[in-house]
């Protein structure tokens, strides 16, 4: 039986406000599922808090909602016991960067196979509008009336900082390069780390409108792997790299114009391109950053368990209990 | 010539030195070489937090002490007969446990004017006659170490001279008859890659027992016969060791795959040790980056299908607790082991406590009861932890299986179960719908009031479960007040049902006439065992039960407390099963508490209860 769309909707009413930016991400999810070819029963999302997190209710697959930041914890224990599955984080950005950041770097480069995707809507939604470790510095919330004095992170660097196999951007509102992205973190094996930028219209509206809204494409960089990185309405625009690794804005048509390589083996390509973004360059790159192999966790302590059953032969209890020096009372 | 020997029923002996001075080995081996001999043991290491702390000072002494009979023993004894001080700070420390009359056998070598100085002696002890009322052996071990060891290529002077723990084991086994092969077979297997630093510490420990067969200084031997035990093969085994042993056994009779998932912390990283070595039995450990990710992993593992466990100290514990929270609404099981030790904050690593009772009972948001088993002994933790997960799996609950730094370092002999009368724990997945075609996550089992346990990759039985309230049989999120009310009252009812599937609390009373009854929960049982023989060898009466299961209680433990004019509960706190008595059961029990990080005494339980039965 071919699966649709349809197959992975429940009977829960989706309970996100109107025009949140959680409903496309949803509905990409709901059509792209089906392409994977994974049986409904061997797919489970794992979240923890926020309006993000409510995700898991929704798809019609295995789910857990969890608790605060502790997803990709209770996702490495699932996906380590059971490569057979195919595990999905869903976090937002309090969630993963603040409460649980310490649990996010430790999955991602432990390189564990799961897929965390990180709704950024710079904002705290579920408790009403506070700040978050994305908002911009100064920004003014319920919490700041006077600005925050926060920095914020940047998720990407942050990923590819804490040894990311597999880092990628994505926005709610475009259909086409979120599957693209899906894609390519369902087929990437290890933990793939996707920033979806997800517009909150009721605490953070419009965060995101320079690319949301960008209709000519002046803002959004594309990133397609083997080929020279460039944009802007007409493709006039490119990226270089300098001397000293950082990036700089050139014309499309100078020398010199940056091949984008996800696989490069160093990671300092990626993080330069994390440092792209519409404030410092006044472009923003989308699609797949890196995208590179390492032995992933779950299948080195299969292959551990694999090597000491090898060894020792499987597990026998009498034996273990009378191991080490015994001795007889008669 | 050979010495007179002289008979002893029982020894309590304790190695004392610096951290540096190997007596956790000495003390672990001289434990061997008794176990052997058929004697009964109990052991107690008692060492410091800091790996090595300045060499010479007080806090950095270590001692192990090792109580052998030939008799069923139940403590590792009150006080040493016997003390080994391998320097001055060592004897200060230890001293004032050794009764007057006892033997002291002091490293004379140590006893130089700067660890003198850092001891805060102002003369030596050995000179001024402050040790006289002991039965005092002033023996030079390091200058006799080295002295036996010339010649022996490749080993520096220090070697050699970090060898006389060995001699100290080879005297202590002359002394008490015992053969030191096994301590031989053990340094050459330890030492299998540097073969000269096996043959020197081999050399010192012949040269130690050399030493006791020519030496003046001791006039006779002495024999402690083999202890009537329960016949079987017997092996030694700390609280731990044993703890770990029951969840792989508890894993293979649930036919269920272990996850364990811990962060280190002293007195409980021994188990993750532990358990890492046991991949072919298809264990996996997770050594995650902190309690709460442990936790998290564990219930993930259980959401999948695997027996999940989660061990730590109090420290850690007290971080799973939202974690645990969170297993209580998905009704998951979940075993969460607390090897106590004494706080808060970081408190004492290395010393016992039972200080956790409250918090692992209440110790959580809201309304959220989570079953409680302790361990009352080293070998008894193997029989606690399949206890802890039988449960755990059969009400889909988190457990919590309480033991303590006693327990954890502490050794007995182990009378080894039959595999084959080990208790069936196993439990059953839910393969299909439940309701007609569909599938209900939360209808429950009328009798045990679990609900089903659905792992992912089970077609047909996709369901979403989380933290939010669940609504009654669809598990579906639900904000319904009287919905609420109901979940609460049956999480509440599933666990305290439990009550139903224990045993009732055994009295042990042998004359039946006892009018006072002793409460104990978990590590506490052998010092009130004894204490309970002394008192009826002084010819009174006493009751004595003891709890396994501390929620729910036993379900005749307030028939049984009713039953006597007094109750005393001692405990390693400050009375907290006390609080939990008095309050459910309305019995004016009293308590006998101490939190000195170290367990409570035989002697002064005996004397609170005979205490007590005199008002
Ligand atoms: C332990 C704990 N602390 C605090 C909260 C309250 N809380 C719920 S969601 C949230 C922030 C969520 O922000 P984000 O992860 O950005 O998700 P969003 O709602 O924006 O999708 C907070 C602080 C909680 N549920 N648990
Ligand atoms: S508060 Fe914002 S993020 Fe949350 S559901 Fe509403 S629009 Fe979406
Ligand atoms: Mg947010």
């Amino acid at each position: 039986m071919t699966l649709t769309a349809k197959d992975f909707r429940t009977d829960q009413e989706v309970r996100w406000c109107p025009g949140c930016g959680d409903y496309a991400i949803l509905a990409a999810m709901q059509s792209f599922m089906p392409e994977l070819g994974i049986e409904r029963e061997n797919t489970v999302f794992v979240s923890g808090i926020g309006c993000a997190a409510r995700f898991p209710y929704y798809m019609n697959t295995y789910g857990m909602h969890s608790i605060h930041g502790r997803a990709p914890a209770i996702a490495t224990g699932l996906a380590t016991t059971r490569p057979d599955l195919s595990v999905w984080v869903v976090t937002g950005d309090g969630d993963a960067l603040s409460i649980g950041g310490n649990h996010l770097i430790h999955a991602l480069r432990r390189n564990v196979n799961v897929k965390i995707l990180l709704f950024n809507n710079r904002i705290y939604g579920l408790t009403k509008g506070q700040y978050s470790p994305t908002s911009e510095l100064g920004k003014v919330t319920k919490s700041t009336p006077m600005g925050s004095l926060d920095w914020p992170f940047n998720p990407l660097s942050l990923a590819i900082g804490a040894e990311a196999t597999f880092v990628a951007r994505a926005i709610d509102t475009d259909k086409a390069g979120m599957t693209a992205v899906l894609r390519a973190a369902a087929e990437h094996r290890g933990s793939a780390f996707v920033e979806i930028f997800q517009n909150c219209p009721i605490f953070n509206d419009d965060a995101f409108a320079f690319v949301r809204d960008d209709k000519d494409g002046a803002n959004r960089i594309p990133l397609r792997d083997g080929e020279p990185i460039t944009w802007g309405a007409g493709g006039e625009k490119a990226l270089r790299q300098r001397s000293d690794g950082s990036i700089e804005v050139c014309d499309a048509a100078e020398d010199g114009v940056l091949v984008h390589d996800a696989r490069h083996e160093s990671a300092a390509l990626a993080f330069a391109l994390s440092r792209v973004t519409q404030d410092s360059l006044g472009g923003t790159p989308v699609g797949v950053f890196r995208d590179v192999e390492r032995p992933v966790y779950d299948d080195l302590m299969a292959e551990q368990l694999a090597t000491a059953t090898a060894k020792r032969g499987e597990g026998d209890l009498a034996a273990l209990l009378h191991s080490g020096e015994t001795w007889d009372i008669g | 010539m050979a010495k007179p020997v002289e008979q002893l029923s029982q020894v309590i002996v304790r190695f004392a030195g610096d951290s540096g001075d190997g007596m956790q080995l000495t003390g672990s081996q001289f434990t061997s070489e008794t176990a052997l001999l058929g004697n009964d043991i109990s052991t107690f290491p008692d060492f410091p937090a800091e790996i090595r702390a300045p060499a010479g000072s007080l806090p950095g002494v270590s001692g192990f002490q090792v109580h052998f009979a030939d008799f069923d023993i139940l403590t590792p004894g009150d006080a040493p007969n016997v003390l080994v001080a391998m320097n001055p700070a060592a004897l200060k420390t230890n001293i004032k446990d050794l009764p007057k009359g006892g033997t002291l056998i002091v490293n004379s070598d140590a006893f130089n004017d700067r660890n003198l100085q850092k001891a805060g002696y102002a003369a030596s002890p050995l000179e001024d006659g402050s040790l006289d009322e002991f039965q005092l052996h002033s023996v030079p071990l390091t200058s006799l170490t080295v002295g036996a060891l010339k010649g022996i290529d490749g080993v520096t002077p220090r070697e050699a001279e970090r060898s006389k723990n060995m001699f100290a084991l080879g005297l202590m086994s002359w002394l008490y008859g015992r053969s030191i092969d096994p301590t031989i077979e053990f340094l050459e297997s330890k030492f299998a890659k540097r073969p000269e630093i096996a043959e020197a510490n081999v050399k010192a420990l012949q040269a130690g027992y050399a030493f006791g067969e020519t030496t003046e200084t001791f006039a006779v031997t002495y024999e402690v016969k083999p202890a009537k035990l329960e016949p079987g093969t017997y092996r030694n085994i700390t609280g731990n060791q044993a703890l770990s042993l029951g969840l792989v056994a508890a894993a293979k009779l649930a036919k269920l795959p272990l996850f364990l998932g811990a962060y280190p912390i002293t007195p409980a990283s021994a188990i993750l040790e532990e358990l890492a070595g046991y991949k072919n039995f298809g264990v996996r450990t997770f050594q995650a980056e902190d309690e709460i990710a442990a936790a998290g992993a564990a219930v993930g593992a259980a959401f999948g299908g695997s027996l999940g466990v989660t061990t730590s100290a109090g420290p850690g514990v007290v971080l799973k607790a939202e974690t645990i929270g969170l297993a209580i609404m998905l009704e998951l099981p979940l075993v969460i082991c607390d090897i106590q030790r004494a706080g808060p904050a970081t408190g004492m690593p290395t010393k016992p406590e039972q200080g956790d009772l409250l918090m692992v009972l209440f110790g959580r948001n809201s309304e959220s009861p989570v079953p409680v088993v302790a361990a009352r002994s080293p070998s008894d933790c193997f029989d606690a932890a399949i206890e802890a997960c039988r449960l755990a799996l059969k009400y889909r609950t988190p457990v919590y299986l309480l033991s303590d730094a006693y327990l954890a370092n502490g050794s007995e002999p182990w009378l080894l179960p039959d595999v084959g009368t080990l208790p069936d724990i196993s439990t059953r997945l839910a393969t299909k719908p439940n309701d007609g075609d569909q599938f209900l996550p939360y209808l429950r089992d009328e009798q045990t009031l679990a609900r089903p346990w659905a792992v992912p990759g089970t077609p047909g039985l996709e369901h979403r479960i989380g933290g939010l309230e669940k609504a009654d049989r669809t598990g579906n999120v639900s904000y319904d007040p009287d919905n609420h009310d109901l979940m609460t009252r049956l999480r509440a009812q599933k666990v305290a049902g439990i009550a139903g599937d224990i045993p009732e609390l055994e009295v042990d009373d042998p004359s039946g006439d006892a009018r006072i009854l002793v409460l104990g929960w978990g590590g506490t049982y052998g010092p009130i065992a004894a204490a309970c023989r002394r008192v009826r060898q002084n010819g009174r009466a006493v009751a004595h039960a003891h709890l396994r299961h501390l929620n729910p209680f036993p379900r005749n433990t307030g028939e049984v407390l009713r039953r006597y004019d007094k109750v005393l509960v001692p405990e390693m706190n400050l009375g907290q099963l006390l609080k939990l008595v008095r309050a459910e059961f309305l019995v004016d029990a009293v308590g006998y508490n101490r939190v000195r990080g170290l367990p409570l005494r035989a002697a002064e339980v005996a004397r609170a209860i005979e205490a007590l039965a005199d008002q």
